[in-house]
């Protein structure tokens, strides 16, 4: 009979780390495996981590981890064909420790991750794949991994989001291409003098810039920029179904993008390095797979905790927090040794308890909200046409705003619709 | 100069590619789709349009989903590469 751990957890991203690390903190027996050579290999994402969850791992963690840049400035921009309308925040304490947010590149911060895991005494196996689950009836004993069976009283899947093991399981239902967004992503080199130059940068301050506009034609979707040491994250994010249905590929929306006036120039000279795609869960708690069955937990991306609240994206935080959630799970099944589905119905109730499962349930509305291409095409042109009648003095007796607002308006958008958007806005974000 | 091609960029990723192929068309099904969603939402190009029939190469697969996920009529057997094969990730 081979080793039972106490637990296995498949995938070495932030919720599978932040999950072995829990448990093998406390002293159980853990397998994690990986089907990448090493533990990032196979992860992309846009690139900031925000929130408290891996603080609460690793309180001094800008200290520790393979950190590129610490968010010290967010910028959001809406985009027309030639024209770029921002708004920026910035405040003292975001330069201080512990920092609000984080900008990482996965290869690096996962390995890193995944060390971290060792040293507290779990077993990492990377490149090695989990297949299929193991049954004892109706309870699930363990993974088959290639020709290999490996027994754990509890397996927990954060294989991302396409997650094998909850298909298995049988805890999902079909995706849905609107239940996903595109993202694809570039990382390009830079010297790291000039991104600072740039982006008006000091040091390890780093910048988070999103964006939405003429470039995703409509689509729902967005555009980011982050500054890395010495490279830039520069990619889109949009709608699956939205590409499928206007016959359009993500990297024309890219490409697009990247040749943006405002855009163009922060990129010059620089070399591509890297070009990434990756699926995003963004259909919050109506995509959401049953979270636990007997002797299994899924969490992070293979759970869809990814929140969209219109200005962002985040899913690192929520992959954390699920994976320290289902290790705390496991340790009280552990104590009792009960591992059934009525036992370990004690995650959920602990993602409700905290703002994994609260947020998603506060933004319910918003992935169906998030649809409106006024959104994306019209209002970013509204905002910026009002914008150049502001500032442009072409020796014409001045209007007030209201009238240049009403201007804009005129022939793409009653008050009424406008009215009515905000009143959406209102009840879902 | 950053390269627009999809074909340009997958030239700078590191990959370990498997003899094994684990994607694979069910090209009946195929021949007599009109819509081929799987074209724009491949994000590696690797399916491909030759004299009305799609052809599919797995070599600069990104292992994102995509194609399962929008072909409606089950035409992409999809599966992970072996473990150990595929994209490489150097940045992420």
């Amino acid at each position: 009979m081979k080793q039972r751990f106490d637990a296995i957890v498949v995938g070495a991203g932030p919720a599978g780390c932040a999950c072995g690390y829990t448990l093998a903190k406390v002293g159980l027996e853990v397998l994690v495996v990986e089907r990448g050579k090493f533990a990032g290999a196979k992860n992309m994402w846009g690139g900031v981590f925000c929130g408290p969850a891996l603080n609460q791992l690793f309180p001094n963690l800008w200290q520790e981890a393979p950190v590129e840049r610490y968010v010290v400035r967010r910028r959001f921009s809406l985009l027309t064909l030639d024209s770029c309308l921002s708004a920026e925040f910035t405040t003292k304490k975001f330069g201080q420790p512990p920092y609000s947010g984080f900008i990482l590149l996965r290869s690096k911060f996962d390995s890193w991750f995944a060390t971290k895991v060792e040293e507290v005494g779990a077993i990492v196996a990377t490149g090695l794949q989990a297949d299929d689950l193991l049954w004892d009836g109706n309870q699930i004993i363990g993974i088959k991994a290639g020709d290999d069976e490996l027994p754990a009283s509890v397996v927990v899947a954060c294989d991302g989001v396409n997650s094998v093991l909850a298909g298995k399981a049988g805890l999902r239902s079909e995706f849905l291409p609107r239940d996903m967004k595109q993202g694809v992503k570039e990382v390009i080199q830079l010297p790291r003098q000039l991104i600072e130059q740039r982006f008006n940068l000091v040091g390890d301050e780093g910048i988070a810039w999103e964006f939405i506009g003429s470039f995703s034609r409509g689509l729902p979707g967005g555009a980011f920029i982050y500054t890395n040491k010495e490279s830039l994250s520069v990619g889109i994010a949009v709608q699956l179904s939205a590409l499928v249905e206007n016959k359009i590929q993500a990297n024309d929306l890219l490409e697009e993008f990247k040749q943006h006036p405002a855009v163009a120039g922060l990129l010059a000279e620089g070399k591509l390095v890297e070009y990434s795609a990756h699926l995003i869960p963004v259909s919050g708690l109506a995509m959401m797979p049953a979270l636990y069955t007997d002797g299994l937990l899924v969490a992070g991306d293979a759970a869809a905790l990814v929140l969209g609240t219109g200005l962002t994206l985040e899913g690192g935080n929520f992959a954390v927090a699920s994976g320290i959630a289902a290790a705390e799970t496991v340790i009280r099944a552990k104590q009792v040794g009960d591992f059934s589905k009525k036992f370990l119905s004690y995650y959920p109730e602990l993602l409700r308890k905290s703002f994994v499962l609260k947020d998603l349930e506060t933004f319910r509305k918003a992935p169906h909200f998030l649809e409106n291409p006024r959104i994306y095409s019209l209002y970013p042109e509204l905002a910026c046409d009002l914008a150049e009648k502001l500032f442009t003095n072409d020796g014409t007796p001045r209007k007030k705003t209201w009238e240049l607002f009403r201007q804009a308006m005129e022939g793409r958008i009653s008050l009424l619709q406008i009215a009515r958007d905000l009143m959406q806005i209102k009840g879902t974000v | 100069m950053i390269p627009a091609s999809i074909e340009d960029k997958l030239a700078v990723n590191k990959y370990d590619i498997d003899r094994e192929v684990h994607i694979s068309l069910h090209e009946d099904i195929c021949k007599k789709c009109d819509t081929h969603y799987c074209l724009y939402v491949c994000p590696a190009s690797c399916f491909k349009l030759m004299e009305e029939h799609i052809t599919f190469s797995y070599k600069g697969c990104l292992e994102c989903g995509s194609c399962q996920i929008v072909c409606d009529k089950g035409a992409v057997e999809w599966t992970l590469p072996r473990a150990g094969f595929g994209i490489c990730y150097q940045y992420g």
